[in-house]
């Protein structure tokens, strides 16, 4: 390497080249400031959660007890329970899950593998991108229209069947958004082999595809229930009640919901009922988180092994 | 392995017939019926639509809407209602303004700390935790922010009332924080390595790469983000509900309480109107304004990410 004199390049003799100053000490102090303030900013929401889980879990944990999970409400807040709430909140899982799953990935396997690039597939994924952003509190007027109103003589009015229709119309995009995205994560070399040995799509999809895709479309699933039963807006608006003595005795039958007995329960003024809205909350959270932890742990072991 | 594939000498391998015609029966089937579960998603909108439409055409046709756009007070549930929408709009501009306070910079620095400066074993761990955080149902949000935040905030804040829009403001932005983290993450995360290395060949620190290089080419994803984030904000209903109280006032004093769209919704669904009534038909009319300034957000966010994506090969 041949030094050049510096000079040189410079047009202008105006221009003097030790004008420069890159200032690297000032520059790398900013850089550590950046740093912290961005590590500083992640760890504060890690800390308000904690803060949350914390203050929750002292609130609540003493009222938790095998009689908190088996008693019905009460006027008396120390004999209240959340056995009817609990029990809502598995029948509204289960009919979401029963309507949302099948509804949510058809729609899936239909977009990504059978409809690809047709107009009527396009005006699909802007509707479906369009609905994943409506308030929930929205669905909830949807619902009571439709399925508290309209289809009364089915659903029974403000009943549990109604509940888990709204609360499936509310998850299918992020069902049929994950299904999606599953599927266009498998090479297209599987589909062009099993047609190529005399498959038709559908066997292709059905036989090599969806085994495939199936723990990503489950991570999805379990997400996108674990956000249905943590709702409370839309259960409020079409009529979820907040004083249920009974368990839900059949599809047609009024219910409450954990969130709304949590809801019920904070809003009043009493000390007392705050204890058990805690309680109710570390259940719900439980209920919640591990949901989740199997969604995640379905997740990492898919990554894993492709 | 080899010898498997050589049929024994009594295979019937010979005799196997494709049912073409079958199998593509069965396909015909299983396409319209997934076909006709998709129709079912452009139905939800139209009902959506439809519904809200239908009750705010009958909510018009007795409040005036020049009545219902400039009025400036809410007392529907009066004996003397008035209408100001912009009360409840006022409401839910300040929760979501606080809250977007909170969640754009922390939201946007926990994302640049995720992709550029967490090391990869750290981020296993922050990413989780973080979803954690989205997981947990706004009615605890709301429950923490109305029993835990505000007996807090009220030791050092004078006046601070019991329901105020401050303390539903802070926890809504922690709400907020993991979508638009994660959301702009992944935009941070899709912007070329040559860039950053053609920043650092320029001598460029690390900060000044971030910043100067890889925010600006990662910008209309984080606006798409922070757009979905304020969208979330204005339709998001128990944390408000629960901690900023149920009191309609024109004012943007994060002090007093207030009633946004969200609240008003609930508090008058919970009270089981009769349908029919002004009262039920207010419910639907609140639904649309929410539902048409939601709409905007999404359509403005398509558009930016359309307008300003930067395509690298």
């Amino acid at each position: 390497m041949t030094t050049t004199d510096p000079k040189a390049f410079i047009p202008d003799e105006g221009i003097a080249l030790d004008e420069f100053e890159p200032n690297l000490v000032g520059r790398y102090k900013l850089d550590k400031v950046f740093a912290y303030a961005s590590w500083v900013a992640t760890i504060t929401g890690l800390v308000v959660l904690a803060f949350l889980l914390i203050s929750t879990f002292a609130d609540g944990l003493p009222r938790l007890g095998s009689s908190f999970l088996t008693s019905f409400p009460s006027r008396n807040a120390e004999r209240a329970g959340i056995a009817s709430a609990l029990a809502g909140t598995v029948w509204l899982l289960l009919i979401t899950a029963a309507f949302a799953f099948p509804i949510g990935v058809g729609t899936g396997i239909y977009l990504q593998e059978f409809a690809t690039d047709s107009w009527f597939a396009k005006i699909l994924e802007v509707n479906i991108s369009n609905l994943a952003a409506v308030p929930s509190i929205i669905y909830g007027l949807l619902g009571l229209m439709v399925f508290v109103r309209m289809l009364e003589p089915i659903t029974g009015g403000r009943s549990v069947l109604a509940g888990g229709l709204t609360l499936a119309l509310l998850i299918l995009p992020v069902i049929i958004v994950a299904t999606r995205e599953t599927l266009k994560a498998i090479p297209d070399s599987l589909r062009i082999a099993g047609m190529a040995l005399g498959s038709t799509r559908w066997q292709v999809v059905r036989d090599h595809v969806l085994p495939l895709a199936l723990p990503g479309i489950l991570t999805g699933t379990i997400l996108g229930l674990s956000r249905a039963i943590g709702e409370t807006a839309p259960l409020i608006v079409i009529g979820a009640q907040t004083f249920v003595p009974f368990l839900p005795t059949g599809l047609q039958s009024s219910f409450s919901a954990l969130p709304i007995q949590i809801f019920n329960w904070t809003s009043r003024p009493q000390e007392a009922f705050h204890a058990n809205a805690a309680a109710a909350s570390i259940v719900l959270l439980g209920v919640l988180l591990s949901m989740n932890a199997v969604a995640i742990y379905l997740r990492n072991r898919f990554q894993r092994d492709r | 392995m080899t010898d498997s594939y050589l049929p024994p000498e009594h295979s019937s391998a010979n005799l196997w017939q494709p049912n073409r015609e079958a199998s593509k029966r069965s396909q015909a089937i299983v396409k319209f019926i997934f076909g006709s579960f998709a129709v079912l998603s452009i139905f939800t909108t139209l009902g959506i639509v439809a519904t809200l439409i239908f009750e705010t055409i009958k909510f018009f046709s007795q409040v005036s809407l020049v009545q219902f756009l400039f009025d400036n007070q809410w007392t529907p549930l009066f004996s003397q209602p008035r209408y100001g929408i912009f009360v409840l709009i006022s409401a839910t501009f300040l929760t979501s303004l606080i809250a977007l306070l909170v969640a754009v910079p922390l939201g946007l620095l926990a994302a640049v700390c995720l992709s550029e400066y967490a090391p990869r074993n750290v981020r296993a761990w922050l990413k989780p935790a973080l979803e954690i955080l989205a997981g947990v149902p706004t009615v605890v949000f709301g429950f923490f922010a109305l029993l835990i935040v505000t007996p807090i905030l009220r030791t050092f804040i004078p006046g601070l009332q019991t329901f105020n829009g401050l303390s539903a403001g802070l926890i809504l932005g922690i709400a907020l924080l993991p979508t638009i983290a994660s959301l702009s993450e992944d935009a941070i995360f899709a912007v070329p390595q040559d860039l950053r290395q053609g920043s650092y060949a320029l001598g460029a620190t690390k900060r000044e790469t971030v910043t100067d290089v890889v925010l600006p080419a990662a910008l209309s994803g984080i606006v798409a983000a922070i757009i979905l984030g304020v969208a979330r904000a204005v339709g998001e209903t128990m944390i408000v509900t629960l901690a900023a109280g149920q009191n309609p006032t024109l004012t943007l004093d994060p002090r007093v309480p207030i009633q946004t769209m969200t609240s008003f919704i609930v508090q008058v669904a919970k009270g089981d109107v009769p349908v029919g009534t002004l009262k039920y038909d207010t419910l639907f009319a609140v639904g649309m304004t929410l539902f048409v300034i939601t709409l905007l957000l999404n359509i403005l966010s398509f558009w930016f990410v359309r307008k300003f994506q930067e395509k690298y090969e």
